[in-house]
């Protein structure tokens, strides 16, 4: 999003990337992570792992905001941030709502 | 608040029999109305909100069955009663307990079949079902009482077994023995006299859901203290997980069989009526007992020497007696209200050594002494 | 699990998982994982004491799901769960019961326990992976199929309507009923937070793929096709009346939160009779 001035808090509030670490033997290459990453961090290695799948590989960290859509979208539990706790800023409100 | 009842009682089978359940502490029920197990629901209604146990009438059989494992597994002595349709489709669900080894009690008040039949009249119609009813192999506990009497205390004896074996026990009573009201003398039960499940001895870490003791029977986690274990109808292992090999399934089906086979011993029961010296005896069960003990008693009187075997467990099946008095007598009759299903059993185990006569009755109304003592008096000669 | 050499910190939900049951048997492309990982992602952040929930699963792809939580779990019989889970849960208020199974075991076999244990308002929390077929043995039609689907029992194309999932337990007086689909986590995770924290019946529907078998006969051949339909063709409508959240073939797919009501549940019910047996003086 192109703005026409910075922030004045654009240094505080920046997001940190995360670190993505996804796991080649549980990966069975859906590519559901590259495809809804907001940022295109990922995309699909030519390694096979030892399922026989094209497990999916970090391509781009430095754009990751650290959203945690990929961690959640993974059916296999192969995909794991660590670094950045902005994962749990979602779900977060939702628990403060439920409890009202 | 009224707790179970103790005491001198003229009530029904049926009403016995939930008397029983509560005796032996059972504090959930669920089940489905059917003639002529109704009585068993109503009662338990009455009385379970009475003790703080829950009654729930389920949608039908199937979902009753299951509700009485769920409640079982959350750590509760449950029960369901029936009848022969209701039976049958409870068939898969009494797998289900068998091999997630559920203790629980499971009543078949027996009506004249095959289908619907005639449902307000006695049958003993399901005997070969509840040892065979579910699919694959597997070993269950059955027992016929033949009396309202008979009736508290197997039910008693049922919950005990259940509890002990990890596996569901049946009572399969009949119409005839459930709506009949006779005394029942209800005594005081001791906490101590009743048998609960095997705890695991371990914590969470250590604990492996399957992992039988010598007795081939093991400890039973249940569902909220922390255990965290899988309980699955697929054949599985030790930890509890699927276990889609051929060996896996050696191992548990031959346990849960010989689980209940090695302790036959423990488990079975029966009742002998001047049985010693008898040239003919009368192997019976539920109702047809009482009918064939007094038919042995009037041979008696005629200087015939008769006598009574009446099962209390049916199954497992009492081989090993049955074979002894088989070298001694000239006949064993077996009347039964159906075309011939326990007289099978009899005949396998006297293994060719003495006649084995049936005297079938296919429902409806039982058999009439005199048809038992004609019978007897004919084969003793 | 570890990248390489590099060791990681178990994120919070691994350690609900069986480790040495991972990797899961489901398909590539299938989404039970990504539900599975939405559910227990709800149970961490509900701060539910996990020694006191219990899974309930059927027979099915989704039933699997009791097989790979470390919570204590069942996997009972086809159909059966909704009764088990009743009969748990009676005898043992105190569990957190959730049923967790697949729709042919839920709506077809499980159909009647379904909307009793709706009608008589039990505490417990449904999530039913809707996939439109029955995908364990292969891709039969199932009650939820759309009318026209292929499917391996309907080579001619599903000469059946099939249920409204949302309006049938509404109907039969669930007071929560939502629909969500595998590509809207972040809602459904919410959805299995705030049922979590409520008494009653809560029904939670997820739309999914079945890549092998429903989708490559219903032209979304692999799983990104189906989520691709579901990202271009559901439709967020919170509060809309659940008989128009009906799924044609390939159609729009309304989703969101249909019914959040409260009624009196059926352990409020059954104090009443213990209340009145208690009083009681004579045994009948």
């Amino acid at each position: 999003m192109k703005l026409w001035r910075k922030p004045f808090d654009h240094n505080e509030k920046a997001v940190a990337p995360a670190k993505v670490h996804i796991d080649k033997e549980r990966c069975k290459g859906c590519r559901y992570c590259v495809e809804f990453c907001p940022r295109k961090v990922l995309s699909m290695s030519s390694e096979i792992g030892p399922k026989g799948y094209n497990p999916a590989m970090v391509s781009d960290e430095s754009k990751c905001l650290a959203c945690g859509f990929c961690e959640a979208i993974c059916p296999e539990f192969a995909i794991k941030l660590s670094g950045n706790s902005a994962t749990a800023a979602g779900t977060e409100d939702a628990v403060q709502t439920a409890k009202k | 608040m009224i707790k179970a009842l103790t005491g001198s009682f003229f009530i029904n089978g049926d009403t016995a029999c939930a008397e029983g359940a509560i005796s032996a502490g059972c504090l959930f029920f669920a089940g489905y109305p059917i003639t002529p197990a109704t009585e068993v629901a109503e009662r338990m209604a009455l009385r379970l909100p009475q003790v703080g146990g829950v009654y729930i009438q389920m949608e039908d059989e199937i979902a009753s069955m299951n509700a009485v494992l769920g409640a079982s597994w959350a750590g509760v002595k449950a029960m369901t009663a029936t009848s022969g349709p209701g039976f049958s489709l409870m068939m898969e669900n009494l797998g289900l307990g068998v091999m997630l080894e559920t203790p629980a009690v499971l009543v078949n008040i027996q009506r004249a079949g095959p289908s619907t039949g005639l449902p307000t009249l006695v049958g003993q119609g399901d005997m070969m079902q509840a040892r065979w009813g579910s699919h694959g192999c597997y070993e269950i506990i059955a027992l016929a009482p033949s009396s309202p009497q008979e009736m508290f205390d197997f039910t008693l004896m049922a919950f005990n077994l259940s509890e002990k074996y990890r596996v569901p026990v049946l009572i399969m009573s009949d119409e005839v023995v459930g709506h009949m009201s006779e005394k029942v003398i209800i005594p005081p039960v001791a906490l101590e006299d009743l048998v609960s499940r095997k705890r695991p001895k371990t914590g969470p870490d250590k604990y492996l859901q399957y992992k039988a003791d010598a007795d081939l029977v093991p400890p039973m986690a249940i569902a909220g203290e922390g255990y965290r274990f899988h309980a699955t109808g697929l054949t599985h292992d030790e930890r509890g997980y699927p276990a889609m090999t051929a060996e896996a399934q050696d191992r548990l089906v031959r346990r849960l069989v010989d689980k209940i086979r090695f302790n036959k011993k423990d488990i079975i029961n029966y009742k002998e009526v001047q049985v010693d010296d008898a040239d003919v005896v009368v192997c019976a069960y539920g109702i047809s007992a009482r009918i064939a003990r007094m038919a042995v008693q009037q041979a008696r009187q005629q200087g015939i020497r008769a006598g009574m075997l009446q099962l209390i467990t049916v199954w497992p099946f009492a081989e090993e007696r049955v074979r002894t008095l088989a070298a001694q007598v000239k006949a064993f009759i077996v009347p039964e209200i159906n075309y011939g299903q326990i007289v099978f059993e009899v005949e396998r185990c006297a293994g060719g050594k003495t006649k084995t006569v049936l005297l079938p009755h296919m429902g409806g109304s039982v058999h009439k002494p005199e048809t038992i003592l004609e019978a007897i008096k004919e084969l003793a000669k | 699990m570890s990248e390489g050499n590099v060791a990681v910190e178990a994120t919070s939900i691994e350690k609900y998982l069986r480790q040495d049951r991972m990797p899961h048997i489901w398909c590539p492309g299938c989404g039970i994982g990504s539900v599975l990982g939405c559910f227990l992602r709800a149970v961490d952040r509900s701060q539910i004491n996990p020694d006191k929930v219990a899974v309930v699963s059927g027979i099915g792809c989704t039933g699997r799901v009791a097989g790979y939580v470390k919570l204590d779990s069942f996997h009972t019989t086809h159909g059966r769960a909704v009764p088990f889970a009743t009969g748990l849960k009676l005898a043992n208020p105190e569990l957190k019961v959730v049923v967790f199974s697949g729709d042919g075991d839920l709506v077809a076999i499980g159909g009647n326990h379904l909307i009793h244990a709706a009608r008589r308002n039990i505490d417990m929390t449904i999530i039913c992976v809707n996939n439109f077929n029955y995908g364990m043995t292969g891709g039969q039609v199932g009650p939820t199929a759309p009318f026209q689907a292929r499917t391996t029992t309907t080579p001619y194309g599903n000469f059946e309507p099939p249920f409204n999932l949302p309006y049938l337990v509404a109907a039969s007086g669930a007071p929560y009923v939502a629909r969500w689909t595998v590509i809207h986590l972040r809602q459904l995770e919410s959805a299995i937070v705030e049922a979590l924290a409520r008494s009653g019946f809560n029904f939670i529907e997820v739309i999914g793929p079945c890549p092998p078998v429903y989708g490559r006969m219903n032209k979304e051949p692999t799983g990104m096709d189906s989520l691709h339909y579901y990202q271009q063709k559901s439709v967020i409508r919170n509060g809309s009346d659940p008989k128009d959240a009906g799924i044609d073939l390939n159609g729009t797919i309304v989703v969101g939160k249909f019914v959040d009501s409260k009624r009196p549940t059926l352990w409020d019910s059954l104090s009443q009779v213990f209340a009145k047996a208690k009083e009681r003086t004579r045994i009948d």
